[in-house]
C-alpha cells in the first residue's frame, strides 16, 4: 500500500504520454456536390494509425478518398468507394492529410463518417511502475473494458449500417409515391386525350363514308 | 487536439452526431487564422471568436453561444437522433481578403468518461479499481441508451419499408382500376360516336 504515493507521479505521466500518443477522432460532416474536404494531423514516427469512412446518405452512397503523408506520396487512393478501412504505419513525422471529394457528382450531396485512430489504446492500469502483478480484480476490469470497447465499436457500425438502409429505404418509399401518382396521371391524360384525338380525325366534313377499325 | 481541417472565415462547418437521448457530447475545439504577410498560422489571435450552434434533429437550438478562439462546450441530448454542431467565427474585418482561411481543430466526445482526469486523482489501490468499475459503469450505460436507440431506428424503418410496400400494393390496384374503367370508357364513347356518325 505505502508504494503507491511514489508511482502515483511517475505513472501519471506515462499515462500523459501515452495520451498523447493515442487519438481517435470520428466525425460525420455533410459533403456537398463538387466539394472536397480535407482533414489533417500530426503523427509521429512508427505510430499505426486507421482510418476507417463509410458513406451514409447520399445518391450512389460512394465517395473518393486520398490519403497522403507529409511529403505528399498517396498512400491510399480509391475512387467511389463506398466503405473501406485502410491501416498504416507512419513511416515519418509530419501533417498527414486526407481527403474526401465529391467532385464526381453533380447534385447530390454525401453524408460521410470516418474514424481516424491514432497509435493503440493505453493499458488501463499503467504497468510500468507496479510491483505486483495485476489483482484478480483489475484483470476482470481490464477484459471487461476490452470487451465494452469492441461492443461499441460494432454498435457504431451497425448504426452506420442501419442509417444507410433506412436512407435507401426512404428513398425508395419517395420514389415510388411519386412515380405511381406520376403514372396514374400520365395514364388518366393519354386515355382521354386518345379518344378525343379520334373523335376530332371523324368531325372534319372531308370524309364521310371512311371505314373504321381492321 | 490534433486533427484539424481548413475553413473559409465566414464559412460555417457543420458535423452531424448522431446520439440517443440523454447523451453528453464534450468539444474541445481551438482555431487560428491565416496571417497573409507571415504566411502562416498564427498561434493565437485576439478577438477571434467562434459561434457554436447545436441544433436537434427536431431544428431546434439547443446551444448558440460565442467562445473565444480556443473553447470547450458541452450540451446533453433530450432527443434521439441527429444533431448538427455548427461552427461559425465571428470575424468581421478580413472578408474582403481572399485566400484568408482558418484552421480549426476539433475533438468531439460522445457519451464519454474521463480515464485521464480520473486516473489523476487515484490515490490509492481501492479507488483505482472503485474509479475503473464507475468508468465501465458508465460505458455500459451508454452502450445500453444506443441500444434502445437502435431499437426506435429500427422500428423507423419497419414502417418505412411497410409503408411502401403499400404504397407499390395500393397504386398498382388504383392504376388497373384506372385502365379497366378507362378502356370500357374508350369503347363506349367511340361506339357512341361512330353511331351518332352513322359509319357503324
Amino acid at each position: 500500500m505505502p508504494l503507491r504515493g511514489c508511482p502515483a507521479a511517475g505513472s501519471l505521466l506515462v499515462l500523459l504520454l501515452a495520451a498523447c500518443a493515442t487519438r481517435a477522432a470520428e466525425i460525420t460532416f455533410e459533403l456537398p456536390d463538387n466539394a472536397k474536404q480535407c482533414f489533417y494531423e500530426e503523427i509521429a514516427q512508427g505510430t499505426k494509425c486507421t482510418l476507417e469512412f463509410q458513406v451514409i446518405t447520399g445518391g450512389h452512397y460512394d465517395v473518393d478518398c486520398r490519403l497522403e503523408d507529409p511529403d505528399g506520396t498517396v498512400l491510399y487512393k480509391e475512387m467511389k468507394k463506398q466503405y473501406d478501412s485502410f491501416t498504416f504505419t507512419a513511416s515519418r513525422n509530419g501533417t498527414y492529410k486526407f481527403c474526401f471529394s465529391n467532385e464526381f457528382s453533380t447534385f447530390t450531396h454525401k453524408t460521410v463518417y470516418f474514424d481516424f485512430q491514432v497509435g493503440e489504446d493505453p493499458p488501463l492500469f499503467p504497468s510500468e511502475n507496479r510491483v505486483t502483478a495485476l489483482t484478480q480484480m483489475e484483470s476482470a476490469c481490464v477484459s471487461i473494458h476490452e470487451a465494452l470497447k469492441s461492443v461499441i465499436d460494432y454498435q457504431t457500425h451497425f448504426r452506420l449500417r442501419e442509417a444507410q438502409g433506412r436512407s435507401r429505404a426512404e428513398d425508395l418509399n419517395t420514389r415510388v409515391a411519386y412515380w405511381s401518382i406520376g403514372e396514374a396521371i400520365i395514364l388518366l391524360v393519354v386515355s382521354i386525350g386518345q379518344v378525343f384525338l379520334l373523335k376530332s380525325f371523324f368531325s372534319d366534313k372531308r370524309t364521310t363514308a371512311t371505314r373504321v377499325g381492321s | 487536439l490534433a486533427l484539424y481541417f481548413h475553413s473559409g472565415e465566414r464559412e460555417e462547418k457543420c458535423i452531424i452526431e448522431d446520439v440517443p437521448s440523454d447523451t453528453l457530447v464534450i468539444g474541445n475545439y481551438k482555431v487560428q487564422r491565416w496571417d497573409m504577410h507571415r504566411q502562416e498560422f498564427l498561434e493565437s489571435a485576439p478577438g477571434l471568436g467562434m459561434f457554436v450552434t447545436v441544433t436537434t434533429p427536431d431544428a431546434e437550438v439547443l446551444l448558440s453561444k460565442l467562445y473565444g478562439p480556443q473553447g470547450t462546450f458541452s450540451f446533453t441530448s433530450y432527443l434521439s437522433g441527429e444533431h448538427a454542431i455548427c461552427l461559425q467565427s465571428n470575424s468581421t474585418r478580413f472578408v474582403a481578403f481572399a485566400g484568408s482561411k482558418l484552421r480549426i481543430h476539433l475533438d468531439i466526445r460522445v457519451g464519454e468518461h474521463f480515464l485521464d482526469e480520473s486516473i489523476v486523482k487515484a490515490k490509492d489501490k481501492v479507488n483505482d479499481v472503485k474509479i475503473k468499475l464507475e468508468h465501465l459503469i458508465e460505458q455500459i450505460h451508454h452502450i445500453s441508451r444506443e441500444q434502445n436507440y437502435g431499437r426506435e431506428r429500427e422500428e423507423k424503418f419497419r414502417k418505412t419499408s411497410e409503408e411502401t410496400n403499400s404504397n407499390i400494393l395500393w397504386w398498382a390496384v388504383v392504376q388497373t382500376l384506372i385502365l379497366i374503367s378507362i378502356g370500357i370508357w374508350q369503347i363506349k364513347s367511340l361506339r357512341d360516336f361512330f353511331i351518332s356518325k352513322k359509319l357503324v
